[in-house]
This record gives C-alpha cells, sequence and structure tokens, in this order.
C-alpha cells in the first residue's frame, strides 16, 4: 500500500507549510492549497484519503462549503476541519442544527493550535474510521 | 405608519370620550422620523382595569387622572414604579396644577402635566410632545444598538487578526520541540525567520490601531505648517525603492517641485507613504508604480497607479472597511495590517477631501486622493 494521501487546506501560508512539514514527517503525501479556488481546482486532480482544512478563510464559513464539495466529490474521505472560534470567543463550535451537521459531514472538529502529535494521531484515527467504514461497506455486498 | 399606543386613565367617562374623540384620527409627525405616528386608543375608568390593561399590553403613553377613585394617581405611580429606563410616559390629568402635585409627581416619574379643563388642542400638543419623545428615545436607542455591532465586530476581527500570527509562530515552536519532527538546520533558519516576519507584522498591525484609534479620538495633535508636498512624495518613493527595486518594479514620481501647501507633514507622510506602498505590495514583478501629484481648483490631487493584482466592483466596493483585506489566490502572501487604507481615509477626510480608486483585476488600480483644505499659496 502506497503512502495515504491528504488535503491540506488553509490561506495562512505559515499555517500550510507546519500542517505540510508535520504530515510529511508522519509519511503521508501531502497536497497543499491557500484558498476555497485552489483547493477545489485541486481537488479535480487529486483524491485525497482525507482532508485538513480551516473553517475561516475568504469568508467565515468556508471550511463548511470546502468540506461538502470534498464529499461530494470523495464521500469516503474523512474530513478535519480546523477552527480557531473556541480561542476567540469562548464557545466552542458545532455546526447549529442538525440538518446542517448533515450537510456539513465534517467528521472532526479541533480548536486551532493543534499540536503536532495531536494532528498526526487525528488524521491517524480518521484513516483507520474510513478504511474501517470502506471494509464494511465491501463485505455487506 | 408607526402606532404608538395610548391608554387614557380616568373615572369620568366624558372625559375619556372627549380624549379618545380627539386623538382617535390625531397623526404627528417627527423631526428626523420618516414615518408618520399614528395612536391606538384605549381606556381605563379605574386602578384595577388599568392594571389589567398595563399587563395585557403595555401602552407606550398613559393620560393619568389624579384623582381616582380608591387611588390618587400619585400613589398609583409608585405602585407602577417607573424606572429610569422606563418605556412608559404618564401624563397626569389634574384638576387644579398646584405645584405641590406636580412635583411629588414627577418624582414617580410622570413626564408632564395638563390641568383641568383643556381643550382638544391642548392635549394633542401634549401628545404630540410625547411622541416626539418617544420616537427619538427609540432612534438613539437604534443608533447605540448599531455602534455596539460595530464595534463588537471590530474586537471580534481584531481578534482573529491578532491571533493568526500567534497561532503561527506557536506552531513553529511546536514543531521545534516535537520529538518526532527531525528538520534541517536551514529549514530551522526559515522557521525563525518566518516567525520574525509575523511578529514584525503584529507589531505593525498595533502601531496601526494605535494610529487609528488617535486619530478618531482627535487626540493626534495636528501640526499645521507650510509643508513642500514634492518633497514627501519623493521621501515616499525613496522609502519603496529597496522592495520595488527587488521585484523589478519601477516608480515613477510626477510632481511639480516644489508644491507647497498648508498640512501636517507626518499625516502628509503617512497619506503618500501608504498610496506608493500599496502600489508596490500589490503589484506584480516587474510592474510599475506612478505617482501624479498636481494642484486642482479643488484641492491637491495624489494620484497613485499600479500594474499589479487590481479588485472587481465588488471588492473596491468594500475596501476601506477596517480589516476588510481582500483575501483571494492574488493577494495570498501579501502581508498587511488591513487597517492602511482606513487610516488613509481618516487621514484624507481631515482635509474635507476623499479617495477614490478605479480598478480592474489583474490589470491594476488608481487610487486617488483629494485634499481640498490645504491653502492657496
Amino acid at each position: 500500500m502506497g503512502k495515504a494521501k491528504i488535503l491540506v487546506v488553509d490561506d495562512d501560508p505559515d499555517v500550510v507549510e507546519q500542517l505540510k512539514l508535520v504530515l510529511d514527517s508522519a509519511g503521508y503525501e501531502v497536497a497543499a492549497a491557500g484558498g476555497m479556488a485552489e483547493a477545489e481546482e485541486l481537488l479535480l486532480s487529486f483524491h485525497p484519503d482525507a482532508a485538513v482544512i480551516d473553517l475561516m478563510m475568504e469568508h467565515q464559513d468556508s471550511g463548511f462549503v470546502l468540506c461538502h464539495e470534498i464529499k461530494r466529490l470523495y464521500p469516503g474521505t474523512p474530513v478535519l476541519l480546523l477552527t480557531a472560534v473556541k480561542a476567540a470567543t469562548g464557545i466552542s463550535f458545532e455546526p447549529a442544527s442538525e440538518e446542517q451537521a448533515a450537510w456539513v459531514r465534517v467528521d472532526r472538529i479541533m480548536d486551532k493550535p493543534v499540536r503536532p502529535e495531536q494532528l498526526t494521531k487525528e488524521v491517524e484515527k480518521l484513516l483507520a474510521g474510513a478504511g474501517q467504514a470502506g471494509g464494511q461497506a465491501a463485505k455487506s455486498h | 405608519m408607526e402606532t404608538l399606543r395610548i391608554l387614557i386613565v380616568d373615572d369620568e367617562p366624558g372625559l375619556r370620550m372627549g380624549a379618545t374623540r380627539a386623538l382617535r384620527d390625531f397623526k404627528v409627525s417627527v423631526a428626523n422620523v420618516a414615518d408618520e405616528v399614528g395612536f391606538a386608543i384605549d381606556e381605563a375608568e379605574s386602578v384595577e382595569a388599568a392594571m389589567e390593561k398595563l399587563a395585557a399590553a403595555r401602552p407606550q403613553i398613559m393620560l393619568l387622572d389624579h384623582r381616582l377613585p380608591g387611588m390618587s394617581g400619585t400613589d398609583f405611580l409608585e405602585k407602577l414604579d417607573l424606572g429610569s429606563e422606563n418605556d412608559l410616559l404618564v401624563i397626569m390629568i389634574t384638576a387644579y396644577a398646584s405645584l405641590e402635585t406636580a412635583v411629588a409627581a414627577a418624582k414617580r416619574g410622570a413626564y408632564d402635566f395638563l390641568a383641568k379643563p383643556f381643550t382638544p388642542d391642548e392635549l394633542r400638543g401634549m401628545v404630540r410632545k410625547a411622541a416626539g419623545r418617544i420616537m427619538l428615545q427609540r432612534q438613539a436607542r437604534k443608533l447605540a444598538e448599531e455602534k455596539r455591532r460595530v464595534r463588537f465586530e471590530f474586537i471580534r476581527v481584531l481578534a482573529h487578526e491578532l491571533k493568526s500570527p500567534l497561532g503561527a509562530i506557536e506552531g513553529y515552536l511546536n514543531i521545534c520541540v516535537s520529538p518526532d519532527i527531525k528538520v534541517t538546520e536551514a529549514k530551522l533558519r526559515e522557521m525563525v525567520d518566518r516567525s520574525r516576519e509575523r511578529l514584525v507584522g503584529m507589531r505593525q498591525l498595533i502601531n496601526d490601531l494605535l494610529d487609528l484609534t488617535r486619530i478618531e479620538s482627535g487626540e493626534k495633535k495636528r501640526e499645521l505648517a507650510a509643508v513642500d508636498l514634492a518633497a514627501v512624495a519623493r521621501e515616499a518613493v525613496e522609502n519603496v525603492l529597496p522592495q520595488a527595486g527587488a521585484r523589478g518594479i519601477s516608480v515613477n514620481l510626477e510632481c511639480p517641485a516644489p508644491l507647497e501647501i498648508r498640512a501636517d507633514r507626518g499625516e502628509l507622510a503617512i497619506i503618500v507613504n501608504n498610496l506608493v506602498s500599496n502600489a508596490v505590495k500589490y503589484n506584480r514583478d516587474g510592474g510599475r508604480v506612478d505617482a501624479r501629484i498636481r494642484r486642482l481648483p479643488a484641492g491637491v490631487e495624489i494620484a497613485v497607479s499600479d500594474t499589479g493584482v487590481g479588485m472587481s466592483p465588488e471588492e473596491t466596493g468594500r475596501l476601506f472597511k477596517e480589516f476588510s483585506r481582500i483575501r483571494n489566490a492574488r493577494t495570498a502572501g501579501i502581508p498587511g495590517s488591513g487597517l492602511g487604507l482606513s487610516i488613509l481615509k481618516k487621514l484624507v477626510e481631515l482635509y474635507g477631501g476623499e479617495v477614490t480608486v478605479k480598478s480592474a483585476p489583474n490589470e491594476g488600480s488608481i487610487f486617488t486622493a483629494l485634499l481640498r483644505d490645504v491653502g492657496h499659496p
């Protein structure tokens, strides 16, 4: 089996650099984008096994929109959403309603800053979960 | 049309009927309020009935008889316990306007008095005054609410802008100490350099914020004197030459020299520096910047054009808002506090002027500052 492929999207070039560094040294193949348009373009040729994306980019909810797009193209790809909402407001963020959560279908939301060990652990978990779900789906067919 | 509810509390049916008739089709227009104000009238013949009506649908105005069976109007007022934030204006109706009654009632929150007997016009005059006060109060409340909202939004965005560099620096530090990640000497150097750049940006943001606050509060001392704008512009151009040169951008200045105006030299320097450095920052490599300064009948015009990333009309529309940095693929990686243009605009306004922008995506922008109040030679 080859390296798992991870999509990284954040509008802060330094954060992109850091996510790349951390996931690179954890042994993943990483493709990065600095915004919505770039990510959408990248997704046409890159099928990620998992995605790590920032919530607030061009717009306050860019991450949700992108998450929706990833799930539309690759329903099996788990998405980890990074937010800075909790640190800014003291309120931890969750999609406002069931309906919204279903629409967004984000797999995990984490508050920034995320430590390198935390990030690799979460990505590992998401990949394992996606693999399991895929395995089960295959079995039931 | 806005409708205010009036409750008439009096045990005399004749008075209630007369007052209702006088106010039923009465309309008031209030200065600075677009809508006409009309009235919905209700009546109560006793304290008990009034309490019920107050609980059911609170009126904005109450005409209250001072002499009610069982309880005086003043005692009723006390029972109502109108606080300073009260939204109910009470007009006391008294048989004889004694000073004593007036003082007692005013102490308990009555708005004004009407002495019996009164004419329909006197009643309407009183109600007009009360309605005007209510509408203006509402407007003031709305404005205060809007101000609060804008301030909250500003702080929210400011917090985000301050947190981003902290997060970036913290991220690099975490990588440095992480046992799982091996970084080369060169990479380490790069991470330190990036962290320092983010710190510089953060300091710039804080300085810009202080500048903006000083200008807004009027705290910044202005020293108006004869200043040679041509010299200020030459300095601004010299300031950006290192960055411009590194990216192959040519910077040209066209200005009659000397161009003496009456202004604060520091403010003028911020205005010109801001325009010229933006034109370099948002330019493409190998592009050009043209700064043209000229005296017009209306004042002095500083126009700076670039051949850079440009903006769509939608983007230029929100350009001058605080922190409204245009974030897209074309501006990614260009540092800035998001306050520069807000500062520019406020400073130009100090000279009775305005900043305008013409722009097209990927072609470039022309920013024009017109300073009106700069004296004439």
